[in-house]
């Protein structure tokens, strides 16, 4: 099963993290939360698709990943402890 | 002559063992002759300045890498790590220092000519400094800028016909013993098996679809050579159901000090005689074991395929021939909470193409841990978090004695009210037609 309204969907994203005030990446997890009605896997690929069209970048500290909007807050470096 | 002077760092040179500092000098030495004439693409200095970073780590006992970042290849969310160095105007050669992670081999087979193609794509376009292998088992390059990414990964995907491994919230390199290759314990095609799930779940592979890493491993026998009762999130251990195979003539052998036990691996030292009775039987787990007037017997049904008895004595003892795998679940380092070993799940899975049982447990482990898992909670903390019983739920696997190690480590599997016939409810009356108040 696919996400239906896939255009939809990525405005919900993009608009969920227009919102969010001091971070800027997140865990996969709130990417959840901000299509709650989708399958996770589903979800999981939008997320992913997203990143290769260029609108969400990945962030990773080797251990974890976290994503957020393209060119938002730092490039490297810990974002959780600054 | 140095580019730094490093007296805190010379020292891990003084011991008998061989020394990365050593390692890293050399490498340094060979950067600063370019007897290949190369046009390197990095700092020519790099080895120097790490050199120099590693000491001023050692002055401060602080370190000065910056943790993680942005960087990685077009479409991958694993396989590059981005590290910057804190000091980059003392340190320019390391300034950009970033790892990467290239798919090993199933079993580690290497070409001669593998080997020469990865090291000249690393020394034109990374540090030549290398971590054979890392701890989840892949090809470890260490340090490069982050132009040159692009320019690697091409190289390998196009030239050498590998890939990148995993790194994040990713599958992690699939890695395996090389089983069925070289040893007659192997249960199992390991290598055949690791191959082919690496290529199956590519795309959780280099995309990030998980609360934090998760790893499979795959061993062809509990003897546990890439050790993944203990570094993986699901380890694939081969096992087998039938009784252990005796050849009772080369039991005696062993017995009366013909054949040397463990093939010959305490050679180096005199032990005094092999005894049987105190070297094997006593020490089989499960006392499952009797020897008695020459002839050895084991009682399957209470053999745990531990692996001791077969591995000292391998020319009188071999696994059976109904030969699949354990599935276990949960095993991780101690980075966020303790170490833990893995749980067992599946007590046994005949390994066949198109492999539909582990498929099948996979995507259910996967699917409970994404939808329960916290951000950075391990597979192995959330069956800690929700009880193993949780789990089997979740896998629709009925407990069995086997899930329960120990009673008070973890008995506590109920039954839920809808497999009791008739639930909780009680007919009171019928109940005092049998009980007195
Ligand atoms: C084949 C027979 C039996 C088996 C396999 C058996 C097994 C066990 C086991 C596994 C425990 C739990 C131990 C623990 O939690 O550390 C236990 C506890 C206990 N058993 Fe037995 N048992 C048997 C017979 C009996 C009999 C006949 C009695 C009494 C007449 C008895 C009384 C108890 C009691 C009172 C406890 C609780 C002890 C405590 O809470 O510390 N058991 N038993
Ligand atoms: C179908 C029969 C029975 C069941 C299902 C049952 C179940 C239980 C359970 C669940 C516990 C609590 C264990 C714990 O908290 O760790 C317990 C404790 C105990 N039961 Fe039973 N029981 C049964 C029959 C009996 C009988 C017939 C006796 C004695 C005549 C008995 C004596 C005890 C004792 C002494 C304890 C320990 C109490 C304590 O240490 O707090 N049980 N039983
Ligand atoms: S894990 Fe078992 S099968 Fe694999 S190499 Fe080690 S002893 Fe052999
Ligand atoms: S494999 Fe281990 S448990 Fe089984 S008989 Fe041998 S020593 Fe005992």
């Amino acid at each position: 099963m696919a996400i239906a309204d896939e255009q939809a969907a990525k405005d919900t994203i993009v608009e969920a993290l227009k919102k969010k005030k001091g971070k800027t990446k997140f865990y996969l997890k709130d990417y959840y939360k901000m299509l709650p009605d989708e399958k996770l896997m589903d979800v999981k690929r939008l997320v992913n698709q997203m990143v290769k069209e260029e609108i969400l970048e990945y962030w990773s500290s080797g251990s974890t990943t976290l994503i957020g909007l393209k060119g938002l807050g730092k490039q490297h470096a810990t974002e959780e402890d600054e | 002559m140095a580019k730094h002077k490093t007296p805190l760092i010379d020292q891990l040179e003084s011991g008998p063992w061989p020394s990365f500092i050593s390692d890293i000098k050399l490498e340094a030495e060979s950067r600063a002759k370019n007897e290949k004439g190369l046009d390197y693409q990095i700092p020519r200095d790099v080895c120097e300045d790490l050199l120099g970073v590693l000491e001023l780590s050692y002055k401060d006992g602080r370190t000065h890498w910056k943790h993680g970042g942005i960087v990685g290849v077009f479409g991958y969310g694993g396989g590059v790590i981005g590290r910057y160095c804190d000091q980059p105007q003392m340190f320019p050669g390391v300034a950009h220092f970033h790892t990467m992670r290239v798919n090993q081999p199933s079993g580690k087979y290497y070409t001669t000519k593998f080997l020469n193609d990865l090291l000249n794509i690393w020394e034109l376009r990374g540090s030549g400094m290398t971590n054979m292998h890392g701890s989840t088992g892949d090809i470890v390059l260490i340090g490069t800028t982050t132009p040159q990414l692009e320019e690697i990964f091409w190289e390998l995907t196009h030239n050498m016909d590998t890939d990148l491994g995993g790194s994040g919230g990713n599958l992690r390199t699939p890695s395996c013993c090389l089983g069925q290759s070289r040893c007659e314990y192997a249960c199992y095609d390991t290598q055949e098996l690791c191959h082919y799930m690496t290529l199956h779940y590519q795309d959780e592979l280099h995309r990030p679809a998980f609360p934090y890493k998760f790893k499979f491993k795959f061993d062809g026998c509990p003897n546990c050579c890439v050790a993944s009762i203990a570094r993986s999130d699901l380890a694939f251990i081969g096992t087998w159901r039938d009784d252990i195979r005796i050849d009772q003539g080369a039991v005696k052998a062993y017995a009366g000090g013909e054949i040397p036990s463990n093939a010959g691996a305490h050679a180096g030292r005199d032990w005094g005689p092999f005894d049987i009775q105190k070297e094997v039987i006593n020490l089989c787990p499960t006392g499952c074991m009797r020897y008695e007037g020459g002839k050895l017997e084991i009682n399957t049904k209470d053999c745990t395929r531990c692996m001791h008895c077969i591995n000292v004595m391998p020319r009188a003892l071999r696994v059976g021939l109904d030969k699949g795998l354990s599935i276990l679940c949960g095993a991780k380092a101690p980075i966020l909470d303790g170490a833990q070993i893995a749980t067992l799940l599946v007590p046994f899975v005949k390994v066949e193409e198109p492999y539909d049982e582990l498929h099948d447990i996979i995507g259910k482990v996967w699917d409970y841990w994404m939808e329960e898992g916290k951000n950075r909670e391990r597979v192995g903390e959330l069956i800690k978090r929700n009880g193993m019983q949780e789990m089997l739920k979740r896998c629709d696997l009925e407990p069995i004695p086997q899930h329960v190690q120990e009673p008070r480590a973890n008995p506590y599997i109920f039954w839920r009210e809808d497999e009791v016939p008739g639930g909780w409810k009680r007919d009171i009356v019928e109940f005092r037609k049998h009980h007195q108040r």
